[in-house]
């Protein structure tokens, strides 16, 4: 057990947890969290993807004693009121079917727009394609991002 | 305006407060905090709530709240439930908050996502729910103003009286309203009429999904909630021998390792008690990850299982279930089907004289299909919340049929059925896994265990190589051609492991004098169960690129061709029972013709047709294809689908380009082989879904403007799609595709 001080959507969080716990249930089990979405646990289907300093990463492999001091941002803290564009978009065009999966799709395009505010379809495409959705909402999850990243430019 | 009794939905307008006991007794309501709006989006919440019948109260500030029955997993039910509802009880759709019902047969009847059927049966009873509110509404006005009750008006939740030019919201009349006596008859509105059905409307749970609000099974907490996992066995064909539980429970966190039995010696399953390892060691602690830990440190020895037969209580009466011994694995499933292929099978039906046409046939077209099994792969994984007081038990879990599995958990438990509260919050993926609910008698049986409310989850490789899986099937064309290259004869024997996939009264049967459908099956250890589109989601590409294939050797249009025989189907249909409308399959085929602009096929690409009736409607593709460095890129899907009124058009949509791209991932790599009853795939690494890349670029979605009740609508679209992928590969390689998967290259990303 050990105890560490996480940075959490801008809110410090103590835990005190077995140091090899991954991130995907410190944030489930213990800050209880739950948007975050438990689907492989080896980081091949996305839907545990997070911020971290404001890049995608799959929390169900990162371990809690990786994280220092960066700055974890869930879909819960993606936006003040589900009000960033990308969350817009996903409305908008009406997204979800089950819903499990769109939380980590939605983290991983709104880091993708940060870094590339204009991707083309190819680099949408290999930027989400670490995501599974198997609803199979793939093309309106890619209008999604492209509204998301024209209002960003707006 | 259309008068119908109300006797038919009966059970369903029955008050809670007439109800003598229930399934609310042990009242606990999760769900309920999960509302699907703000309160600054609605009006404020009203101060009273006035129930007028089980699907629906009004607030005395006219806010309107609709109880959805049926369990959702991303069909949107959610949605176009409350919609129908709303219709006809004429208000405006802003004021409306949904709730999920809970389990509750009395109330509710048999709350049953699958088969395509939740729109369909829920059609009437939930017209009438709205309808009978409405007229209860109306007699309280007409009462209060001392009018007669013909002469008042409904608009948008308003009452109108036009000669004393009285009027009064509904929240003003719902105190009175409550009261009234629940109607015996009727009105419905006229099709003409509809204000809310028939246009989009936006998913009530999307910006609760967005913004990641708890409301998925997985999700679901409790103070005092301990984590549960299992450990099964490694292979199909074997069962719990004996557990070392010593090191598992010395580990961080754990507060216990126990063995549970699912079935009481000598219960009698139903048809969705499927569950191969009923015999299974749990561990119980405080945390996911010290479970985890704790489950690699498990110790348990298996020992194979003997061979037994049961009687199924299903939907189709008793039957009874032959389950060999031993470890099955592919390459020995592969032998076995085509030996039996290569035997006669049972003949399910004939008509005409097939030996003689095929004996005087100028050509004889034979070819097998084959599509291995498949894993469900819902992104959420099974689990399920319990908690066992006594003789009292609350449980939340994703299910799609609560009803059957209740008898279970009673028996299990040794608790009265009636004491079993179950709520259902939104399943993360559904497509026919979560109507087999054993993990639900899991999690009680471990609560019971532990004397504790306990939340089973399973890991993605529990999930995997614990299924309920879409069964392996094989199936043989023949056509018999004369010298004109007019098809005279056909010929399909299927068969699977262990059921056998045919539908033998569909399509093209009906429009051949000469026809032979026979059936074959093998009996396996592996369990099997509903996947989408059961049986269908096979034979729709099998005998879909059987078609194509002789639609080419009689030098004739694809579509053309299909239209050809269906004429025939509805002008003079051989045989007395076939189970589709010529006319509705014909004019998907039209419509799917006018609108992909069938005689103009694109640069560069190159197109396959299919089409198919299942779950009452019909469905039909035209797929575009793109060759890119041997590569198939899918560049467009043209569909057009007859499933009657479409409730609610852009949710039908989505679900249709779900569907298709579903199809597609499954054509091209869906597969699940087994060495010796080990699953050779235990998680994504290793099952290939499909992925962004691989979707279509583009998908149209049409439908069939009529004024039909509604029929099936998730499961449709999907069998035919198999079906396009493949004429469309024929097209781009040259190739015929008889076995799935399609295309074998790993992409796999993470």
């Amino acid at each position: 057990m050990a105890s560490f001080t996480l940075n959490i959507n801008g809110t410090k969080q103590e835990v005190d947890l077995d140091p090899t716990t991954p991130m995907l249930w410190v944030l489930r089990d213990h800050i209880k969290l739950v948007g975050t979405k438990y689907g492989c646990g080896i980081a091949q289907c996305g839907a545990c993807t997070i911020h971290l300093d404001g890049n995608a990463v799959r929390s169900c492999q990162l371990p809690v004693s990786s994280i220092g001091d960066k700055e974890i941002t869930t879909i819960e803290g993606l936006s003040e009121n589900g009000n960033h564009p990308v969350q817009k978009a996903w409305l908008e065009i009406d997204v979800p079917q089950c819903g499990y999966c769109q939380a980590g799709q939605i983290m991983t395009a709104s880091a993708l727009l940060k870094q590339n505010p204009n991707p083309s379809d190819t680099e949408i495409e290999t930027a989400m394609n670490g995501n599974i959705c198997r609803c199979g909402t793939y093309t309106r999850i890619k209008k999604a991002v492209k509204i998301a990243a024209n209002s960003a430019n707006a | 305006m259309t008068l119908i009794k109300t006797k038919i939905g009966r059970r369903a307008f029955i008050r809670t407060t007439t109800l003598a006991s229930g399934g609310l007794v042990l009242g606990f309501n999760w769900l309920a905090s999960c509302k699907n709006k703000t309160e600054e989006e609605i009006l404020a919440m009203p101060k009273e709530w006035f129930e007028m019948n089980s699907y629906l109260k009004i607030g005395d500030n006219g806010v309107v709240s609709i109880y959805t029955p049926n369990p959702e997993f991303g069909q949107n039910i959610r949605t176009s439930m409350p919609m129908i509802v709303a219709e006809e009880l004429d208000i405006d759709w802003k004021n409306v908050v949904v709730e999920q019902a809970p389990y509750h047969a009395e109330k509710y009847g048999m709350q049953f996502t699958g088969g395509s059927r939740g729109i369909m049966t829920r059609w009437e009873p939930l017209r009438m729910a709205g309808a009978s509110a409405r007229h209860m509404l109306v007699a309280a006005a007409a009462e209060a103003w001392q009018v007669p009750a013909e002469e008042i008006t409904t608009e948008n939740g308003v009452l109108y009286h036009k000669t004393s030019e009285k009027s009064a919201a509904y929240g003003e009349m719902a105190s009175a309203a409550a009261k009234i006596t629940i109607p015996e008859d009727v009105q419905l509105k006229e099709v003409r009429d509809f204000k809310i059905i028939g246009k989009s409307h936006k998913n009530v749970d999307a910006k609760r999904i967005v913004t990641g609000e708890p409301m998925f099974g997985l999700d679901y907490q409790k103070e005092g909630m301990l984590i549960a996992m299992i450990e099964h066995p490694p292979a199909f064909g074997m069962t719990l021998k004996s557990v070392d539980n010593s090191a598992a429970k010395a580990m961080p966190g754990i507060k216990d390792v126990v063995a549970i039995k699912s079935f009481k010696d000598g219960y009698e399953k139903g048809g969705f008690d499927t569950n191969a390892f009923p015999e299974i060691v749990a561990i119980v602690g405080n945390s996911t990850w010290e479970v985890l830990q704790a489950k690699k440190k498990l110790k348990v020895e298996w020992k194979p299982i003997a061979a037994y037969s049961e009687t199924i209580a299903g939907f189709r009466g008793k039957e009874t279930k032959n389950i060999p011994a031993g470890l099955e694995s592919s390459a020995s499933h592969k032998a076995k089907m085509e030996e039996l292929s290569s035997r006669p099978g049972k003949i399910v039906r004939e008509d005409g004289d097939p030996a003689k046409a095929f004996k005087n046939a100028a050509k004889v077209i034979e070819r097998t299909y084959s599509a291995p099994f498949l894993a469900h792969n819902c992104m959420e994984p099974m689990n399920a919340f319990a908690h066992v007081e006594g003789d009292k038990a609350q449980i939340a879990a994703p299910i799609q049929i609560p009803s059957l599995i209740v008898p279970t958990i009673a028996s299990g438990l040794g608790i009265p059925a009636e004491n079993i509260a179950m709520e259902m919050p939104r399943m993360g993926g559904g497509f026919g896994r979560k109507a087999y609910a054993h993990y639900v008698v899991e999690a009680a049986l471990i609560s019971q265990k532990v004397n504790a409310p306990v939340k089973l989850v399973y890991t993605r490789e529990d999930d995997m190589t614990n299924g309920i899986y879409r069964p392996a099937y094989q199936a043989t064309y023949r056509a018999a051609l004369d010298q004109n290259n007019n098809l005279t004869a056909l010929h399909v024997k299927a068969g699977g492991i262990p059921e056998s996939p045919l539908f033998a009264n569909r399509f093209p049967a009906g429009a051949l004098d000469n026809y032979l459908a026979e059936e074959w099956s093998i009996d396996s250890n592996i369990t099997i169960g509903a996947f989408r589109a059961p049986r269908s989601n096979f034979m729709a590409g099998a005998e879909q690129s059987f078609l194509d294939e002789v639609a080419e050797a009689s030098g004739k249009d694809p579509i053309q061709f299909r239209l050809d025989l269906l004429k025939r189907a509805k002008e003079n249909p051989v045989g007395e029972q076939n189970d589709y409308d010529a006319e509705r399959y014909a004019g998907v085929l039209e419509l799917l013709r006018e609108k992909s602009d069938w005689n103009q096929t694109p640069a560069n690409v190159h197109r396959g047709v299919s089409a198919y009736f299942c779950h009452n409607s019909y469905a039909a593709h035209v797929l575009d294809i793109r060759m890119e460095e041997g590569k198939p890129v899918v560049e467009k899907v043209v569909c057009a689908i007859d499933c009657g009124i479409v409730v609610n058009p852009d949710a039908a949509t989505n679900m249709a380009e779900g569907a298709i791209t579903d199809g597609i991932g499954n054509a091209f790599f869906g597969e699940l082989t087994f060495k010796d009853g080990v699953p050779q795939k235990t998680n994504f690494h290793q099952y290939q879904m499909i992925r962004m890349s691989d979707a279509p670029k583009e998908i149209e979605v049409h439908f069939v403007a009529n004024e039909i009740a509604p029929t099936g609508m998730g499961e449709p679209p999907f069998p035919p799609i198999f079906g396009a992928v493949a004429n469309a590969l024929y097209k781009a390689t040259g190739q015929r595709h008889y076995r799935q998967p399609f295309v074998t290259e790993k992409q796999i990303v993470g």
